[in-house]
């Protein structure tokens, strides 16, 4: 799919993102694409930058420099509240959840529904959170507790559907399925496979490509804070890939000795 | 294969389930917090207890109004400390913020205004409030913005403060005693003439009643169209029945304090009227300052729950960080929980020089002591995120109960101070207790 779509307007263009820790490059003039409808797959060891460069787009943290272009259009993302009118939301790795406060809390924190007097609508955003929910999670009936008492996956679950309810165009997940379980990891293949065909863009970000292979359309690798390609699925083995995540070697380059290596 | 980490590690935990037992049950059915419950009950020890010991001097009516005017001051400021505390900050200059406060209100209406308005002048007292909340915002807005924006921790922020406003206090008025009030200042105090009489307290009373079953019945409503769960109609009506019966059967056990007989007889010759033989029973009523507590407790609790900003400073709490990522202003939220406080200590101190009729820069030691206890023997946690604005009200109520009791006992100074201390203790150990088999 990716030879047709790369005709259109990319949902998102990053160009030559730059982002310094004191001496140290997190991320070091980055390129990278994300069409409707894609999964792309950000992959690359700790410390490679990937999480750095998403938290760019997500607003949670500013770029030193840099092009960001939302359909086209040059974009300025420097709070999270910025990428969220651009229709970005983000499942991060921690889920960013106020523990001490209930489902329909989190998903609208920040976002509140109120009634005409101002007020918070508690009732309003349980409903929504129920009809969100409703599809995501169906056995999730835990909408007045704090999410402290929830479990791993019904956590993710909030997460998520703090996502989707607000209508995302561009979804980041970092790490979705790192806390999950085999059938909870099922049914977060299945959302994204769900949202995809919504015309949603998803960049994913994981350590492991194991994880994210059968999933992404596009895998983009990173290392110390380059990006050492960007390749399709479709043209390209999980070896390769390993090759390139440990050794930052392209298909082309790496040997079969090396694949093999990673095998030791 | 071995380079990399396997991903998708199983770690899942399962949602506590606790096992029902008749009690939790009911308290489930009712959904009643039981912390809460918790913590009446431990106050109804306390007052029973001392009342035995103290040979049943202790729930009187006469004992149990002062009760509730000492109980205000504190009571007011300490919902303002839950928000602080929440946030995971504290305010330890709420002390010497009351006495700058309070000495900065008594100066306006002692020494400035007279020049100005004239003495006596109908307005005084509300210029002299209105000047004492602007200010109270200004000190708290002007350390909560060290607090969020240097990053200045609360605690070293507010212990300056402690030390600063005392001295700016002192300072103010080169340590004189201010006095007197303004004769309608003087009733947001109580006293002989600040309650409002046992005829407007039913009528109190029987608002509170009212506002309380309107509230239920609306929250039953709005949870019905929505097709939520509601409580069984039986457990709605009991829950409404005992909060009224609470509410009417205390004002009718606190009209049974009546003035004495000197002051009503006073209030009949004033109103030119002959003092009836054998004397006559005029209820004191509510007084002011329990009052002004009861609409702060209101106006707090509606600010915590109802409103975006109550729900962000929980949010904070419980996460500065999913907070920030939400897109909420957190810094700011921070700031303007400080001017909160700030606001609750003016009215605390207007309550309290107008209860003393004077003003002195030692007002207010030690009191953010007793707020934050009062705060976190209600329930709230220093580690932030939780705590509950009833809760702190109790705990100010659980405190002043202590003290005024041991008074009654007549209990040694020094122990009273070992027994408050004790108590602070065993309530977090309580708590804590609690919070880890509950979570």
């Amino acid at each position: 799919m990716t030879t047709e779509t790369k005709q259109e307007t990319p949902l998102v263009d990053m160009r030559d993102m730059r982002v310094a820790f004191g001496g140290v490059h997190a991320v070091d003039g980055v390129n990278i694409t994300l069409f409707p409808g894609e999964v792309v797959a950000v992959v690359g060891g700790n410390g490679a930058g990937k999480t750095t460069l998403i938290k760019t787009l997500s607003g949670a943290h500013k770029a030193d420099s840099g092009t960001i272009l939302i359909n086209g259009e040059p974009a300025q993302i420097e709070t999270p509240r910025d990428a969220k009118q651009y229709a970005i939301e983000t499942i991060y790795q921690t889920l960013a959840l106020a523990e001490n406060i209930d489902a329909p809390s989190n998903m609208f924190l920040g976002r509140e529904l109120k009634t005409r007097f101002g007020l918070l609508d508690d009732s309003a955003m349980e409903s929504a959170a129920r009809s969100v929910m409703g599809r995501l999670n169906p056995k999730f009936q835990n909408f007045k507790v704090p999410v402290k008492s929830l479990s791993g996956g019904q956590r993710q679950s909030v997460a998520i559907a703090r996502a989707v309810h607000f209508n995302a165009k561009i979804l980041i997940m970092d790490e979705p399925t790192a806390a999950l379980g085999p059938l909870e990891t099922s049914q977060v293949t299945e959302l994204i496979q769900q949202l995809k065909a919504e015309g949603i863009g998803i960049f994913l970000i994981s350590h492991d490509i194991h994880d994210v292979f059968d999933l992404a359309d596009r895998i983009a690798v990173m290392m110390q804070g380059k990006m050492v390609g960007i390749v399709n699925k479709t043209e390209v083995t999980k070896d390769e890939v390993l090759a390139m995540i440990i050794m930052g070697k392209l298909p082309g380059e790496a040997t079969q000795s090396d694949i093999e290596h990673l095998h030791d | 294969m071995t380079d990399v980490p396997p991903g998708g590690a199983e770690q899942i935990e399962e949602a506590v389930e606790t096992e029902p037992r008749s009690f939790a049950s009911l308290l489930r059915t009712l959904d009643i917090d039981s912390r809460l419950l918790g913590m009446i009950a431990a106050l109804l020890v306390i007052w029973i207890g001392i009342h035995i010991m103290s040979g049943g001097t202790f729930l009187t009516p006469r004992n149990l109004w002062n009760l509730s005017v000492q109980t205000a001051a504190v009571a007011v400021m300490a919902t303002g400390m839950v928000l602080i505390i929440v946030t995971r900050n504290i305010d330890l200059s709420v002390g010497s913020m009351l006495a700058v406060i309070g000495m900065a209100m008594a100066l306006l209406q002692a020494e400035i205004l007279p020049d100005i308005i004239g003495f006596g002048h109908p307005l005084m007292w509300v210029i002299a409030v209105a000047a004492g909340i602007i200010l109270g915002a200004f000190i708290g807005g002007f350390q909560g913005f060290i607090v969020a924006y240097v990053g200045v921790p609360s605690f070293i922020v507010t212990l300056g403060g402690l030390l600063v406003w005392r001295g700016v206090a002192w300072w103010m008025a080169s340590g004189r005693t201010i006095a007197p009030m303004d004769e309608t200042y003087q009733l947001l105090g109580g006293g002989a003439r600040g309650n409002i009489g046992g005829g407007w307290s039913w009528i109190v009373g029987i608002l509170a009643s009212i506002g309380i079953i309107w509230m239920m019945i609306n929250r039953r409503r709005t949870r019905l169209n929505f097709g939520f769960n509601v409580r069984p109609v039986w457990a709605d009506a009991l829950i409404g029945a005992i909060s009224v019966g609470v509410v009417l059967g205390g004002i009718a056990y606190l009209n049974r304090y009546y003035l004495p007989e000197l002051l009503a007889r006073a209030r009949f010759e004033d109103a030119g009227q002959v003092y009836p033989e054998g004397g006559v029973n005029i209820s004191q009523g509510l007084a002011v300052p329990v009052l002004i507590a009861i609409g702060v407790t209101l106006a707090m609790t509606f600010i915590s729950t109802r409103v975006s900003f109550g729900r962000y400073v929980f949010a904070i709490g419980g996460n500065p960080e999913a907070a920030e990522l939400g897109g909420i202003k957190t810094r700011w939220t921070i700031v303007k929980t400080f001017a909160l406080m700030g606001v609750l200590v003016a009215i605390g101190a207007a309550i309290q020089t107008a209860r003393l009729n004077a003003a002195v820069s030692g007002l207010g030691q030690l009191t953010e002591l007793y707020v934050i206890a009062a705060a976190v023997i209600g329930g709230t946690s220093l580690a932030g995120g939780v705590g509950t604005i009833p809760g702190a009200v109790l705990g100010a109520l659980v405190m002043q109960s202590l003290q005024s009791g041991m008074v009654l006992l007549g209990v040694d100074a020094p122990l009273q101070d070992i027994v408050v201390g004790v108590v602070l203790v065993i309530a977090v150990a309580i708590d804590s207790f609690y919070r880890k088999r509950s979570v």
